[in-house]
């Protein structure tokens, strides 16, 4: 009964926002937002259970495993002081909430963000090894549009910018738009299922 | 096919007249055609310019492509309930699922199932990478064998932690779930990334699954996994992420892979059959770019208004 009532809720509301799209009454689109709005009660409710979950599960390990302590009092110690800073001196502009977040948080963030400079090369590094045909013709390709991306290539061969903007604009945007149009039928395929009640996986693998 | 060249010969023997009317009729009924056409389409892109009062006409394009979905999906499996069960390839990356879970059992490590930091509950990547969640956690029940999920998303979390749990019950192994083991993480990406990355660093999974929607934090988790020398198994619906999946990860579900790795793993027949239908709706695109390629081509007729709207 519970599972039914969720595929009903499911396939009704589905199918009223895939009608709305194809209307103008200004009703659909109040109705629309309206929805839109209840989506972010259900994600506020579902937030905090989660903060539950991981304060919980923080608790447990500060108790049980003695390498991971470390992590786990940082977490927690974290998020009891913005909790309350940003209650007790609020989050505006020069408050210790906004001053911790630009000057702890933001440098943390781009120290992790910037570690993808490095494993971008260590990655091509793995994937221009030529093995076999395919990974041969990956190498050129990408060699070709490397070096016409720089001035040093136009200096040493003239045509390997324009060679460059054609292997980007004809045989990669070619299997990029064949990748979008299978995702696309994927994403289509997929909705309707909901919609028809045939996929479920929505509901826990029920 | 040589039975039905046969037959048409039979006929044409048969009816002389109809054979010779046939043959004329049907070329001056194609040039007919492909010289009304130009004003056919002129008069339908009026009409789509027009707003009726309650229909975005302008829509009408979407609406007919999601009825012939629809249609197509309605009577896949339609044949599959007459018996008529497609057989699908196999995916690489599907059949490398067993293999990897059986080697982190060996060695005594869990594995680790990220859906990505792009996606909610409602994105069909994320509803198609549960499925596939469903049957690894049955599989590592069976095998006895840790699962990790850490989530940036509540619901995502809860949904998890749902699938795990029912998987667990389904192997027979109840018991073998760990509420602990499939939490929420972090909401911030890169916050999201550094947990993670320090999960695979501390606990050294044997197998990592990267299957969802990904953003910047995709080369950052499979680089990491490669580096704690997990087998990587990666699927993605954004086309830029997954140029960094192909080279980084071991085995890699491209774009609608995943949403067919989902209908097969699932082992429902319904879900198998809407794998075929999005196989002939393929065809139909196909078959559209072809001759809006041809149009354009020999007659300088341009179609692309009817999509780029």
């Amino acid at each position: 009964m519970k599972d039914r009532l969720a595929i009903l809720t499911a396939s009704g509301f589905g199918s009223f926002m895939a009608v709305q799209y194809f209307l103008t009454a200004p009703v659909a689109n109040a109705a629309y937002r309206a929805i839109l709005g209840w989506i972010q009660i259900v994600f506020a409710v579902a937030l905090v259970a989660g903060v539950i979950s991981v304060v919980r599960l923080h608790l447990k390990q500060l108790g049980r495993r003695r390498n991971q302590r470390v992590y786990s009092a940082t977490l927690l110690g974290g998020a009891a002081l913005m909790t309350i800073l940003g209650f007790a001196g609020g989050v505006e502009q020069g408050s210790p909430f906004l001053w911790i977040f630009e000057h702890w948080q933001a440098p943390m963030q781009s120290t992790v963000f910037s570690l993808l400079a490095f494993y971008v090369a260590s990655a091509a590094y793995r994937g221009f090894r030529a093995r076999s045909a395919e990974s041969a013709a990956l190498v050129v390709a990408a060699l070709i549009v490397l070096l016409g991306r720089v001035p040093i290539g136009e200096w040493l061969l003239p045509f390997l910018p324009s060679s460059a903007d054609w292997i980007l604009n004809v045989p990669a945007l070619a299997a990029k738009r064949a990748v979008l149009i299978g995702i696309g039928l994927g994403m289509v395929a997929t909705s309707l299922k909901v919609i028809a009640g045939i996929e479920r996986s929505y509901l826990g693998g029920r | 096919m040589i039975r039905d060249g046969r037959r048409a010969r039979q006929t044409a023997r048969r009816y002389p007249m109809l054979s010779r009317l046939s043959a004329s009729v049907i070329p001056v009924a194609v040039m007919a055609g492909c010289g009304l056409m130009p004003a056919l389409a002129q008069s339908a892109e009026s009409a789509l310019a027009k707003e009726t009062g309650w229909f975005q006409a302008a829509r009408l394009p979407e609406l007919l492509g999601i009825a012939l979905s629809a249609l197509a999906i309605w009577a896949a499996i339609r044949l599959d309930r007459r018996g008529r069960i497609p057989k699908l390839r196999s995916l690489p990356g599907l059949d490398a699922i067993s293999d990897a879970l059986g080697r982190a059992t060996e060695q005594g490590a869990p594995v680790v199932y990220v859906t990505g930091w792009g996606g909610d509950m409602g994105r069909p990547t994320t509803m198609a990478s549960m499925t596939i969640l469903s049957d690894v956690a049955r599989r590592a029940a069976e095998y006895n064998c840790r699962l990790l999920f850490p989530s940036h998303d509540p619901v995502v979390a809860s949904v998890a932690q749902e699938t795990v749990a029912q998987a667990a019950v389904a192997a027979g192994r109840p018991d073998w779930y760990r509420a602990d083991d499939v939490t929420f993480v972090s909401q911030s990406q890169l916050g999201y990334a550094a947990a993670v990355d320090g999960l695979m660093v501390r606990e050294h999974p044997g197998a990592v699954f990267l299957l969802g929607t990904f953003e910047g934090e995709a080369l950052i988790l499979a680089e990491t996994a490669h580096q704690t020398g997990a087998v990587t198994i990666a699927g993605t619906d954004s086309t830029i992420q997954l140029s960094f999946f192909l080279v980084a990860c071991d085995y890699t579900l491209i774009g609608e892979e995943l949403f067919a790795a989902s209908g097969m793993v699932s082992r429902d027949h319904t879900a198998i059959a809407s794998v075929q239908a999005q196989d002939w709706l393929k065809y139909v695109v196909i078959v559209f770019l072809l001759v809006g390629a041809g149009l354009l081509a020999t007659m300088h007729f341009d179609l692309s208004w009817w999509i780029a709207r």
